[in-house]
C-alpha cells in the first residue's frame, strides 16, 4: 500500500474512533465500517485501530478472524452471500450457486481477479419461507432462480459502471 | 407476505402508559402472573428473569434486547422488527422502568442490516414523541436505545456470547454463573430479551395477564409467533397458541402430508409423522418458533447433513465437545449416505452425542447433537445399509 493511503486509511479510522468511540465497546462497529470501506481489514488496518482503543493488535485479529462479516482478506465491492440452510436448501440453492459460479467463473468463497465480486456462503439469513436468499452487500434478494442471477448481475455491474471512477463505497440502489 | 400477527395488534403505547403507572414489583408482578417465558426458545420465565435484575443494586444497568436471530428455519423477529418495532421498543422501556435501567441496545444480527435504517427512524420518532429520553410521557422515568450490529456469528444468540461482542470480543460464551441479570454488559446487571418476549410483554401490560394467559397451557401460557418454512402450501408467520398440536398446526400451513417436522430449528428436535398428535409447548416440544416441514421425498440424511455444516461452521471452537463433536457427527452421517457405517460405530456416535449434551458449555454443543440423535432413533430403517445407487 502506498504512504499516502496508508496515511489516509489512519486519518479515516481514527475520524471512525472519534465518531464510535475509543473504548473496546466500539471495537466492532469500527471494524464494520473499515470493512465496508476497504473491503478488507488488513494488518495496518488492525494496528492503527489497536493503537486507538488501547489494545493489542493481537486483540483486534481475534476479533476479526471470528466473524464472517469481518476477515482480512480482500473481497469484492459487491459480497454476494448465498443463504445454504435446510429451508434454501429444500428450495433449489444448489442450482443458484451453480448459475452464480458459472456466470462469475469463480467458485464459492473466492473473488473476481477484477476485485468487483466475491461469492460467500452464509448461514441461514432469515428468509426461510421466500428462499433461495442472497445478500448482494446489504440488499436482499429472495426466490432467487438461476435465470435471475444474470439479471442482479448486470444490475451490479451497472452500478459499479457509474461509479467505478470513485474510490467511495458503492451500494446497490 | 407474510401475514401479520392478529393479536399483537393493541393500542399504541398502553402498555408503556400502564408501566409508568405501576412501580416495579407491580410490573414484575404483572408479567409473572401472565406466565410469559423467553420466546427465544429456552423458555426462561421472563418475570424471574426481570426481578433478579431489579434486585441487583448498581450504578448503570442495561436492557438488551436480542435480534441475533440466527435459528435455522427462524424468522418471526425479523417480521417482528419490520412490522411492530414500536411494540418491541415498548417492552424495553417497560423492562426499563421493570429493573431501573437508563440504557437499552438493540443487538440486530448482521444480516438484517437492510432492517437498520427503518429502526433507527421509529427510535428517533420515539424520541420526538417523548417515548424515549428524558422525562418519559412526563414520568421521572429516564431511557434511550441504540442499535448494534452483529458482525456475523450464530453463537451470538446465546446471551452471554452476545454480551462478548458488545464488549468487542469474540462472542464466546462465558461460564454460567455468573448471570447477565447480576454481572452483564460492562459488568452491569443486564437482562437479555427476545424481540418477541419483549413485544408480549407491552401487550401484557396493556391488556392484563388473564388476557394472556386464557390461551395456552398451564406450563406454557399463551400465545407465540411461529416462523414456517419448507414443504408446506403456505410457508410464513402463524400466530398460535401455546400447545397446538403438530398435526394442527400442518392443517393450518397446508402441509398435512409432512413426513416429519423439524421443531425448534437445527438445534430442535425432529417429530416423525406418528407423533403429529405432540403438542408444541415447553412441557412437550419446546422451540423458539422454528417450524421446518419435510415432504415424503426428503431424504433425512441430506438435512442432518444440511445441519451438521451449519453447526460445524458456527461453533465459536471454545469447547472440544463442540467443536470436534459436530464434525465426527457430520462425518458419521456422510458414512451414512455412502453406506459404510456399522451399527456398532453409530452407537459410538449416539454416545458421543449424548456427551456433548451434557458436557458442552453453552446451548450450541448441548443441542447441536439433539437433530442427529432424533432422526437416528426415529428413522433408522431410512438411514441404515444405503448403497451408493440410493443416492
Amino acid at each position: 500500500m502506498l504512504m499516502t493511503e496508508r496515511e489516509r486509511m489512519a486519518a479515516e479510522i481514527r475520524t471512525l474512533a472519534d465518531k464510535l468511540g475509543h473504548s473496546r465497546t466500539s471495537l466492532i462497529p469500527i471494524l464494520l465500517e473499515i470493512k465496508r470501506k476497504y473491503h478488507r481489514i488488513d494488518s495496518y488496518a488492525m494496528q492503527v485501530t489497536g493503537d486507538l482503543l488501547g489494545i493489542h493488535p493481537v486483540e483486534v485479529h481475534s476479533v476479526v478472524s471470528f466473524y464472517a462479516f469481518l476477515g482480512e482478506h480482500p473481497q469484492g465491492r459487491f459480497v454476494i452471500r448465498l443463504c445454504r440452510t435446510i429451508s434454501c436448501d429444500m428450495q433449489g440453492k444448489e442450482r443458484v450457486r451453480r448459475q452464480l459460479e458459472n456466470d462469475l467463473g469463480i467458485r464459492m468463497g473466492e473473488t473476481t481477479p477484477d476485485g468487483s465480486f466475491t461469492l460467500e456462503w452464509a448461514n441461514c439469513m432469515g428468509m426461510c419461507d421466500q428462499g433461495p436468499a442472497l445478500l448482494v452487500n446489504d440488499r436482499l434478494f429472495t426466490a432467487v432462480t438461476p435465470e435471475k442471477v444474470h439479471e442482479i448481475l448486470e444490475e451490479c455491474r451497472r452500478v459499479f459502471g457509474v461509479h467505478a471512477a470513485e474510490s467511495k463505497e458503492v451500494h446497490l440502489v | 407476505m407474510s401475514p401479520i400477527p392478529t393479536y399483537f395488534a393493541q393500542v399504541p403505547e398502553a402498555g408503556l402508559k400502564a408501566a409508568l403507572q405501576a412501580d416495579r414489583p407491580e410490573i414484575i408482578s404483572q408479567i409473572s402472573a401472565s406466565g410469559l417465558k423467553g420466546r427465544g426458545g429456552a423458555g426462561f420465565p421472563t418475570a424471574v428473569k426481570w426481578n433478579f435484575c431489579a434486585a441487583a443494586q448498581a450504578e448503570r444497568k442495561f436492557v438488551l434486547c436480542n435480534a441475533d436471530e440466527g435459528e435455522p428455519g427462524t424468522f418471526k423477529d425479523r417480521v417482528i422488527l419490520m412490522e411492530h418495532a414500536d411494540l418491541v421498543f415498548e417492552g424495553m422501556t417497560i423492562a426499563a422502568k421493570a429493573i431501573g435501567a437508563k440504557e437499552g441496545i438493540l443487538f440486530l444480527r448482521g444480516e438484517y442490516s437492510y432492517l437498520r435504517g427503518p429502526l433507527e427512524e421509529t427510535l428517533a420518532r420515539r424520541r420526538v414523541n417523548n417515548l424515549l429520553g428524558r422525562n418519559i410521557l412526563g414520568t421521572p422515568l429516564e431511557f434511550d436505545i441504540r442499535i448494534f450490529m452483529g458482525a456475523g456469528a450464530y453463537i451470538c444468540g446465546e446471551e452471554t456470547a452476545l454480551i462478548e461482542a458488545l464488549e468487542g470480543f469474540r462472542g464466546e460464551p462465558r461460564n454460567r454463573p455468573p448471570f447477565p441479570v447480576d454481572t452483564g454488559f460492562l459488568g452491569y446487571p443486564s437482562i437479555v430479551n427476545n424481540v418477541e418476549t419483549l413485544a408480549w410483554a407491552a401487550c401484557i401490560m396493556a391488556n392484563g395477564p388473564q388476557w394472556f394467559r386464557s390461551v395456552g397451557t398451564e406450563k406454557s401460557t399463551g400465545r407465540k409467533i411461529f416462523s414456517i418454512s419448507g414443504d408446506c402450501a403456505k410457508p410464513g408467520v402463524y400466530e398460535f397458541p401455546m400447545g397446538i398440536t403438530v398435526a394442527a398446526l400442518l392443517r393450518e400451513v397446508g402441509g398435512e402430508n409432512a413426513k416429519a417436522v423439524q421443531i425448534g430449528g437445527a438445534s430442535g428436535q425432529c417429530v416423525p409423522a406418528r407423533d403429529f398428535k405432540r403438542t408444541i409447548a415447553f412441557e412437550d416440544i419446546p422451540t423458539g418458533g422454528s417450524v421446518i416441514v419435510f415432504g415424503p421425498h426428503r431424504d433425512m440424511l441430506d438435512v442432518l447433513e444440511n445441519f451438521l455444516e451449519f453447526f460445524v461452521d458456527e461453533s465459536c471452537g471454545q469447547c472440544t465437545p463442540c467443536r470436534l463433536g459436530n464434525r465426527k457427527l457430520l462425518e458419521g452421517v456422510q458414512m451414512l449416505q455412502a453406506g459404510t457405517c456399522s451399527m456398532s460405530y453409530l452407537k459410538e456416535l449416539c454416545a458421543l452425542g449424548q456427551t456433548m449434551q451434557v458436557a458442552s458449555k453453552c446451548g450450541l454443543g448441548q443441542a447441536s447433537p439433539c437433530a442427529f440423535l432424533s432422526v437416528v432413533d426415529q428413522f433408522r430403517e431410512e438411514i441404515m445399509g444405503r448403497t451408493l445407487i440410493h443416492n
